[in-house]
């Protein structure tokens, strides 16, 4: 039993350390906290989504937010309002334009839709390699964009869908993140995250070991996008409101910086990212309010969070291009027996070491 | 016909501009496999260099008001020195680093210039008028031919030509191209990395300028984010023209040009607001087909 819970102890304890900032939130209850935090929830799923492809391949995706996207419009077109859908959503099938399902119907919907997408379009780029699947992804995040906000029967176009129930709160958004981390977790030691990261390693001898990179790499395309796509849902119904504008580069420039902050390379790396730059964020903004010092508020003008943002990662890159975790997995306990063992033979049977690069 | 040489002159015209933009980024990846996003915001430094630092919405003239003799001239340098820059403060201790942590750092570059514009001139997007005087036009029997599509045309010619005869004729060009070829092996038989690389970065200031003034005097209007666009089509282009190649971003350039004067013309009119989205679709069809893009590099190719 100790030695189960030594091997499995990372995603363990990112939850605990989870639930007890989505508890301090719960009991300190002020209306700006509980909303920061229910966003940085939020965030970690689709973080967490973006590190099972991004981590594990090694392939950086700009197209993720993308699945965000389409995510959080499957949600609203499942829960807003009938007599807005009827007015403003014409070209919705008829099932979805007279009805409004419940949050798990919605949700179910936002992970399914964005991970067929996924499988669609996975099959097609996910024989690319290195750049050319970076620029392919994207191709596809400006693909959903222009789609999405031109497609003005199905999506309002540029104008927002109003009227989704805000279900959402600070433990709602907990559950999820717990999921997303046990789903990420879970990938990551089976025999799929294993060969993945194997040739995130070394593509060309992972091949000559029979390894079909392309399966792997689909298959952790595929669960990254039903992730980040459930964090699109749960998006949409925080805000209650929605608009395409929100799922384009700067949004996927803030996710990338968080999981490159943290460390690509390990889940307690992505998680990490997201409460320190969701952090950082919250100080910048405070001082771009103001701070009042003696009769006069001293600000920072408009644009400094943003600068001050670009400035962190970009020192990060330069002094710990590793990111702050730099590969390393949160553990307390020490797993026991499997240390005496032979280092070689530990190397290759626990998938904790691998990430220790 | 007519209205078909009309639209392949818009296209040619368009397809200079994305090549020029692509010539700047092709160069960098050519010898450092840097993707560098931050390609379009020097493009904007361009652009905002031209006027007073202000935040009101009309924007005065500062340099933009001297005569082209010295505008051209002071823009290149200002641009060149924001160039080189990002190289000495970004991308040098980044040097070892791999591809995608690159791109990642060049990424942060691009949000920093965005948002350090945004600090100095204020969020408002601004009018310009700048040598408005370029935007007239030719007519050849119907066909209508914008002054400044041609001045764009020649500019880019002009940069092309001059380009390759530095790469082909000049010592500096060749040590750049060896260091293309093969970094490591270059520096062993004596070529300065650190020179070779501020000129690659240089020689893409330079490109990147020509682009902010032509691309003001058409639009004639400021934003933060004005370059994005064009970087991204550009990156768009160097990859499906064959990465490392300038030839490849060239061809890339006006394909992408084509492209998207084509399907804004011939799309039927309802599904023209969806041209982007045809337009990127395109190109990941041309990726699957040609991985490496329509005219690989050489020496890109893995050998194991």
């Amino acid at each position: 039993m100790r030695q189960f819970l030594a091997r499995h102890q990372t995603p363990v304890l990112l939850i605990v350390a989870l639930a007890v900032i989505a508890a301090l939130t719960a009991v300190i209850g002020a209306d700006d906290i509980q909303v920061t935090l229910t966003e940085m929830l939020i965030r970690v799923t689709v973080v967490v989504g973006l590190y099972v492809f991004i981590g594990n391949s090694g392939i950086i995706s700009f197209g993720h937010i993308g699945f965000m996207c389409i995510g959080a419009y499957a949600a609203a077109w499942a829960t807003a309002e009938p007599s807005f859908k009827g007015i403003m959503l014409q070209g919705l099938p008829s099932l979805l334009q007279d009805n409004q399902f419940p949050f798990p119907v919605a949700m179910a919907g936002a992970i399914i839709l964005p991970a067929l997408v996924a499988a669609l379009f996975g099959l097609a780029i996910m024989r690319l390699a290195g750049t050319a699947a970076s620029i392919a992804t994207f191709a596809f995040l400006i693909i959903v964009n222009s789609v999405y906000s031109n497609w003005d029967s199905v999506t309002a176009g540029v104008s927002s869908i109003i009227g989704i129930p805000t279900v959402v709160g600070p433990w709602t958004a907990f559950w999820f993140a717990a999921a997303a981390i046990l789903a990420a977790y879970l990938f990551q030691i089976s025999r799929f995250g294993l060969l993945l990261r194997a040739s995130r390693e070394d593509d060309v001898a992972a091949r000559a070991s029979a390894v079909h990179t392309i399966r792997m790499r689909l298959a952790a395309f595929v669960l990254s996008a039903a992730l980040v796509g459930a964090g699109g849902g749960l998006y949409a119904q925080f805000l209650g409101i929605l608009t395409v504008d929100p799922f384009y580069l700067g949004l996927s420039f803030i996710t990338i910086a968080m999981l490159v902050v943290g460390g690509m390379s390990s889940l307690t790396g992505s998680v990490l990212g997201v409460v320190v730059v969701t952090a950082i964020v919250q100080v910048l903004r405070v001082f771009e309010r103001g701070i009042p010092v003696g009769g006069t508020t001293l600000a920072l003008p408009a644009g400094s969070q943003e600068l001050g943002l670009g400035l962190l990662l970009a020192v990060i890159l330069i002094f710990r291009p590793n990111g702050l975790s730099r590969g390393w997995e949160m553990a307390v306990l020490r797993s026991g027996p499997a240390k005496a063992t032979d280092g070689a033979v530990l190397l290759t049977s626990d998938p904790n070491t691998l990430n220790a690069r | 016909m007519i209205q078909f040489i009309q639209n392949l002159i818009d296209a040619v015209a368009l397809g200079s501009i994305y090549a020029l933009v692509a010539l700047g980024i092709g160069l960098l990846f050519g010898i450092l496999r840097l993707i560098n996003f931050a390609h379009g915001d020097m493009i904007t430094i361009g652009c905002y260099a031209l006027i007073v630092p202000s935040a009101d919405v009309t924007a005065h003239l500062l340099i933009g008001g001297w005569t082209p003799l010295a505008v051209i001239p002071a823009i290149a340098v200002i641009v060149v020195a924001a160039a080189l820059l990002t190289e000495a403060l970004v991308f040098r201790p980044l040097r070892r680093a791999s591809s995608p942590t690159l791109m990642i750092a060049s990424f942060a570059v691009s949000y920093i210039i965005q948002n350090g514009i945004l600090i100095a001139y204020g969020a408002r997007p601004k009018a310009v008028d700048f040598w408005s005087g370029a935007n007239t036009q030719v007519m050849i029997g119907d066909l209508r031919i914008p002054m400044l599509q041609l001045i764009t045309l020649t500019v880019t010619l002009v940069l092309m030509v001059g380009l390759s005869l530095f790469l082909k004729r000049t010592s500096y060009g060749v040590q750049m191209r060896a260091a293309a070829e093969d970094f490591k092996t270059a520096q062993y038989l004596g070529v300065r990395g650190n020179v070779v690389i501020g000129l690659a970065f240089a020689i893409s200031g330079i490109l990147a300028a020509a682009v902010s003034l032509l691309t003001i005097t058409q639009s004639g209007s400021l934003t933060n984010t004005m370059g994005v666009p064009l970087a991204l089509f550009a990156f768009v282009a160097v990859v499906i023209g064959g990465m490392g190649n300038l030839v490849g971003a060239v061809a890339g350039g006006f394909l992408i040009g084509i492209v998207l004067t084509m399907l804004q013309a011939y799309l039927p009119p309802e599904l023209r607001a969806f041209r982007d989205a045809f337009a990127f679709a395109f190109v990941i069809l041309v990726l699957l087909v040609r991985p490496s893009g329509l005219i690989p590099a050489r020496n890109i190719i893995e050998r194991v």
